[in-house]
This record gives structure tokens, sequence and C-alpha cells, in this order.
């Protein structure tokens, strides 16, 4: 009796497959996310040890590495842009979801422009919007704009002093929450162009992030100063949004 | 498309078929899905219930009896519920638990509730065991709580003039052993949800808050004062825990190492899992070894009771200091939020 449902299924399964895609020839992508301090790569076995120094000579340990990163898209040569609905946490502390790919098959072809955007574009950056990060606890309080973090980055480095303080580099939607009413100054989450891609067959792009970027440029950052309560900070979240131009880079496609 | 329909109508026909030869077999337990509540519907992922698990009437009423029954143990007298009380969250109110033994458990009792939404499936303070089925194998052996052997518990209920047929029941046999116990108490487990809190119906617009716990919430979630939110969420995580392993600063040196006494990496020594914050006003003493008998105390120690180690997390703000400072009037508010979150439906499991 089973063997009969079985094949039964096969036999429509196929037939329903048969009806349509015949001529157009559609590929996976897959995003790859690494990690690297200036080169020397970084997984969480390198975490919670004083490793790495920022540009400002601040001697720092990880101890929790999380991003989001939606929207990836494609962008056709006649200008038509190709939009994936969906997001990806990225965990390196728990080593999870380094490896995005998203269930929306591609055409072959080339295209001038390949991006994701780091965080989430301001009308996708809903509070309780989505399942996954919810349960993360990813999102930002309301009286802060809602909507969710871009970057949760904590850590402890070494001030003046050489004590031990804890930093926590969290990224999210700049606002100015000195009103009664949030605001939001300027737009923080970053649209990060990996250039023209060409795709025949399922296709692997390895994007890096260099995490040593988020504390050079353009702005030195000073862990002094600038360490934790950086959420309501106006200015460190357009100066991190700054600085993220640069942390991100195409490595490699296969 | 139409030239489907024929072959889905033979496939429909076909699959009632092969269904209604099955229940020829008695003792088809009746399923009995979790009812999920509606902000973790709409809020978070799934709970989890293993594939070889699944809830059923029965499984939930076998596991029931099995956790309020002094079978268990050794000698007749300590069932889960002694140190799992409804009404207190399935908790005790003791600092460490009484076992068989007349000795004390080595950590605070836990509350029980929506532990199908642990998604990692680790138990314990320390995460040590793997999902609620493997959890329940170790009270019964545990010298310090119900002191017994398997051998001994699968012995005494084969023997039992009722479970046999309850096993039947629940499972299709009523050779009963060591798994299906701990399945069914899983199964009970599971259905220990809660949900009905003053803050989940605020939530969901039924009451509103007192400019008291609203500002208690609001200390909770600022960034610059309680900061709490980043460990034990949001009001968009219904949980209102992590379930994941930190250290909050009770100690500078650890007489009880946590996670890293677990995965023997020295940088989770002195981590424990973030506990839920609902039902507070059920569950103390505080913290794994119950160290503090009232809210008063865990919000002091937050606020200015921090204690610096290499492990610390690094959410926690001005150590040096011993915290954040806040003041009398935030501290209260805080509190005040805090107990809304007090679920009296739950207590009466
Ligand atoms: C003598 C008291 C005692 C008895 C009896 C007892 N427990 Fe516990 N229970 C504890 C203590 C103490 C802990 C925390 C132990 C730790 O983390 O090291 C605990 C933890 C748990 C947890 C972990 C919860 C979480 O969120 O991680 C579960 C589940 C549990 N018990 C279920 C049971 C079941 C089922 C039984 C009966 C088979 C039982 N307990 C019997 C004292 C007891
Ligand atoms: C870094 C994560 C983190 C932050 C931030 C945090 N907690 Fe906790 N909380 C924990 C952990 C972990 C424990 C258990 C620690 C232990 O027992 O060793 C805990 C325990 C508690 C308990 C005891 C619950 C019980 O059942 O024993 C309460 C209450 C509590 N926290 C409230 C708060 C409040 C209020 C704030 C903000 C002022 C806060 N927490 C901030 C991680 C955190």
């Amino acid at each position: 009796m089973k063997k009969i449902i079985f094949t039964l299924l096969i036999i429509l399964t196929v037939l329903s497959c048969t009806d349509s895609e015949e001529t157009i020839e559609s590929k996976n992508i897959t995003l790859n996310f690494s990690h690297t301090w200036d080169g020397v790569p970084v997984t969480n076995a390198d975490f919670n040890t004083f490793k790495f120094t920022t540009k400002n000579g601040e001697q720092l340990k990880i101890e929790r590495l999380r991003y989001v990163i939606s929207d990836v898209t494609l962008e056709t040569s006649n200008g038509e842009l190709i939009v994936i609905n969906a997001h990806n946490l990225v965990d390196v502390t728990n080593n999870k979801n380094l490896t995005f790919a998203p269930t929306a098959p591609i055409l072959t072809g080339n295209y001038n422009n390949m991006s994701f955007i780091f965080g989430f574009k301001n009308e996708k950056n809903i509070s309780a919007a989505y399942e996954d990060l919810n349960t993360a606890i990813f999102g930002v309080p309301e009286m802060l704009g809602g909507g969710y973090h871009y970057m949760q980055l904590d850590g402890k480095f070494k001030n003046e002093s050489d004590e031990t303080i804890g930093y926590n580099f969290h990224a999210i939607r700049a606002v100015d929450a000195s009103g009664d009413t949030p605001t939001f100054p300027k737009d923080t989450f970053i649209k990060v162009n990996l250039g023209p891609v060409s795709i025949s067959d399922n296709t692997t792009f390895n994007i890096e992030m260099n995490i040593a970027e988020w504390f050079k440029n353009p702005h030195t950052w000073n862990l002094n100063q600038l360490h934790q309560t950086l959420m309501p900070n106006t200015n460190a979240q357009i100066m991190m949004f700054d600085n993220g131009q640069s942390v991100f880079n195409l490595k490699s496609i296969n | 498309m139409n030239a489907k329909f024929p072959h889905i109508a033979t496939l429909l026909f076909l699959v009632l078929l092969a269904c209604n030869t099955e229940t020829v077999d008695s003792y088809t337990p009746t399923p009995s899905p979790l009812e999920i509540p509606q902000l973790f519907e709409a809020r978070i992922l799934n709970p989890v219930i293993p594939i070889d698990n699944q809830q059923t009437k029965e499984g939930i009423a076998l596991g029931k009896k099995l956790f309020f029954d002094p079978i268990l143990s050794i000698n007749n007298t300590i069932a889960c519920a002694n140190c799992h009380l409804p009404q207190n969250a399935f908790t005790d109110s003791n600092r460490f638990s009484n076992g068989v033994n007349q000795t004390l458990s080595k950590r605070n009792a836990m509350p029980l509730f929506n532990l199908a939404w642990n998604y990692d499936e680790k138990f314990f303070w320390d995460g040590s065991v793997f999902s609620l089925e493997h959890q329940a194998i170790q009270p019964v052996i545990d010298v310090n709580e119900m002191g017994n052997t398997w051998q001994n518990v699968e012995q005494s209920l084969n023997s039992h003039p009722e479970y046999p047929e309850l096993f039947k029941q629940a499972f299709g046999t009523s050779k009963i052993d060591s798994t299906l116990v701990t399945k069914a108490i899983a199964q009970f487990e599971r259905t220990l949800i809660s949900a009905t809190s003053k803050f989940d119906k605020f939530l969901l617009g039924l009451t509103t808050l007192t400019p008291q716990e609203q500002n208690g919430f609001n200390v909770f979630m600022d960034e610059n004062r309680g900061d709490c939110f980043h460990c034990h969420g949001t009001e968009n995580n219904p949980l209102w825990t992590d379930n994941l392993f930190h250290n909050n600063g009770l100690d500078s040196e650890f007489t009880d190492l946590g996670l890293g006494a677990i995965t023997g990496d020295p940088a989770d020594n002195g981590k424990f899992k973030t506990p839920s914050i609902r039902n507070l006003a059920f569950t103390a003493p505080y913290m794994h070894d119950g160290r503090f008998s009232t809210l008063e105390e865990v919000i002091n120690h937050y606020s200015e009771g921090l204690k610096n180690s290499s492990t610390i997390d690094p959410l926690m703000k001005k150590i040096a200091q011993g915290g954040v400072q806040l003041t009398n009037e935030d501290k209260a508010n805080l509190k005040a939020f805090l107990l809304t979150l007090t679920d009296f439906d739950f207590i009466k499991n």
C-alpha cells in the first residue's frame, strides 16, 4: 500500500515539475561570511582572549559578535533590481548562520551589481516583525525607535589605566531620543556593494568582515571614551555607520 | 492542471484507506498538541517537540501522575513535586532542597515553565543536560534528590496495580522502562506554560500598567539604567530569557564554576543560565545558589553589588563602583514592573 502511494506521489511531483520549468535556467546563490582582524582570521575560537589591538592602541577581546544582513539584491544590465526579501542573523559567537543560502533561485546571466544591507532598511526595520530575531533577543527598545539591532559586538578592552572594561559596540538605526518621541537624524543601515557578478552556475560568494575596520576609518575609535551605552548615542551610531563602509569585502566567488 | 485532479483524488482515497487499516490496533493515544499562547505564536519560534515524543492526552496525564508520585524515590517519600511545587511556579521556597537522604541539593531548585521553548534544550543552571527527556533521568538517581536506581524504579512501576495499564494507553506497551517514564514526564512538563501575567494582558490590550510599572519597564529597557533587556528580553519575547549563559557579576571567585565545569573552558567559569523573570513573586530565593531572598537584594546587586572577574558579562557597567547606581525610585519602579510578570493562573496548574 505504502509503495503505491509513494509511486503515485513521485509521479505527481514529476508531473507538476514538468509543467513550467523547461526553458528558464535558475541557480542558487550562497553567501559565506568570514571574519578577520586586519587579515588574521577570527572565529569564535579566538574569542575571550586579548588578541587584538585597535588603531587607537587599545587591547581588546571579543566575547560576542552577531549581526544581521538583509535584502540581498542583484541589479540586471537594464537596471532592474531583484531583491531577495529575507534576512540572516550571522552569529559568530555560536558559529551559526555563517552561511546564508536564501531560497530564491537567480536567473543565470551577468549582473551590474550585487549588494546586501548590513542591518535593515528603515521600512523593514519593524519592531516584532521577525520571529527568529525576537527569539534571539535582537530587538531595540521602543524608546530608541524600536526595530532591531544591526550588530552586537561585545567584549572587554584595557583602558588608559590598564583596567579591563566592558564594551558594547551595538549598531542600530541612529536615533535622537532626547525628546518625547524618537527622531532619526540619519540612516545608518549600510548598503554593501559587491560589484558586478556573473552567475552561470550555483554560486557561493565569500564575504569577509574586517572587524578592525569598525575602529579605524575614517574615525579612529577611542574605546576609553566610547565603550558602553552607545545605543542612545546618536553620534556614536553615525560614526559606526561611517566606519562600517569599509568593513565588508568580497574575497572570492566559487 | 485539471489532469491532476483524478490523481489527487486517488491519492486522498488511498491515504484514507491506509489510515483506516492502521486503527485496528487498540491503544492509540489521543494526540494533544501544545496550545501555543497568542503572544508566543505571534512573536517567537515554535516550541521544540521531539518527533519521537509527541504530546498525547494519555502521555501527559501519565507524566503528571509520575511527577507527583513519590514512587520514583528510593524510600517512597519524595516526588518531583516536592521540590517543584505548583504554588511556587514549580520550584520551592528553600535555598537548597531536601532530598531523600536529608542532604541538600547543590543549587537552588529551578522553576518549571515554558520549557518547550528552550530551543537549545540545555537544562539545569549549567546547561549540563540536553533535552527534557534526558533531564528527567537525573533527579531519580541523584543522591541529594530521589536517591533511587532506574532498575528499582522500573521494578516498582512494573509491579504496580495501575501503571502498566497507563503506560499501555500512553505508549502501547505495558513494559515500563526509563525511556518511557522520562518521555511521559517530559510531555507533562511541556504543558507547563506561563503566558497570562498582567504584562501579557497589557500587551494584548486587555489591561493597563500603572505609571510606576510603566516607569519600571523603562528602567529595564534603558541602556543607561537597568539595561536588563539584553539578556532577559524585551516585550517581543514572551519567554523573558535568552536561555543563554552569562556571569552577571555575583562573585569574583567561583566556588561553583557553572558552565565552565561542563565545557572545560575557563572563559565559561561562573556562567549560569539566564532565568526567566516571569513569576518572581513565587520563586524566591533567587540566583543559582539562592543567595538573595528578596527582589530588592537582586536589584541592589545589579545596581551597586557587582563583583569583577575575567568572565563577567561585558553588559555589566561601572563594575568598579559596583554598578550603575539606580535611584531608589528607579529601583522601586523596576520591582513593580518585574511583578507584572506574575502569572496567577499558572500556579493553579
Ligand atoms: C530534591 C529536590 C528536587 C527533586 C526531588 C527534583 N528536582 Fe528538579 N531540580 C532541582 C534542582 C536543585 C535543580 C537545579 C539543579 C542544577 O542546576 O544543578 C532542578 C532542575 C530541574 C530542571 C531544569 C529546569 C531548567 O530550566 O533547566 C528540570 C526540568 C527538573 N528539575 C525536573 C525535575 C523532575 C522531572 C523531577 C522528578 C523526576 C525533579 N526535577 C526532581 C531539585 C529537585
Ligand atoms: C548579562 C546578562 C544579564 C543582564 C544584563 C541581567 N541579567 Fe539578570 N540574570 C542573568 C543571569 C545569568 C542570572 C542567573 C545568575 C546566577 O544565578 O548565577 C540572572 C538572574 C536574575 C534574577 C534571578 C531570577 C531567579 O529566578 O533566580 C533576576 C530577578 C534578574 N536576573 C533580574 C535582572 C534585572 C532586573 C536586570 C537589570 C537590572 C538584569 N537581571 C540584568 C543575566 C543577566
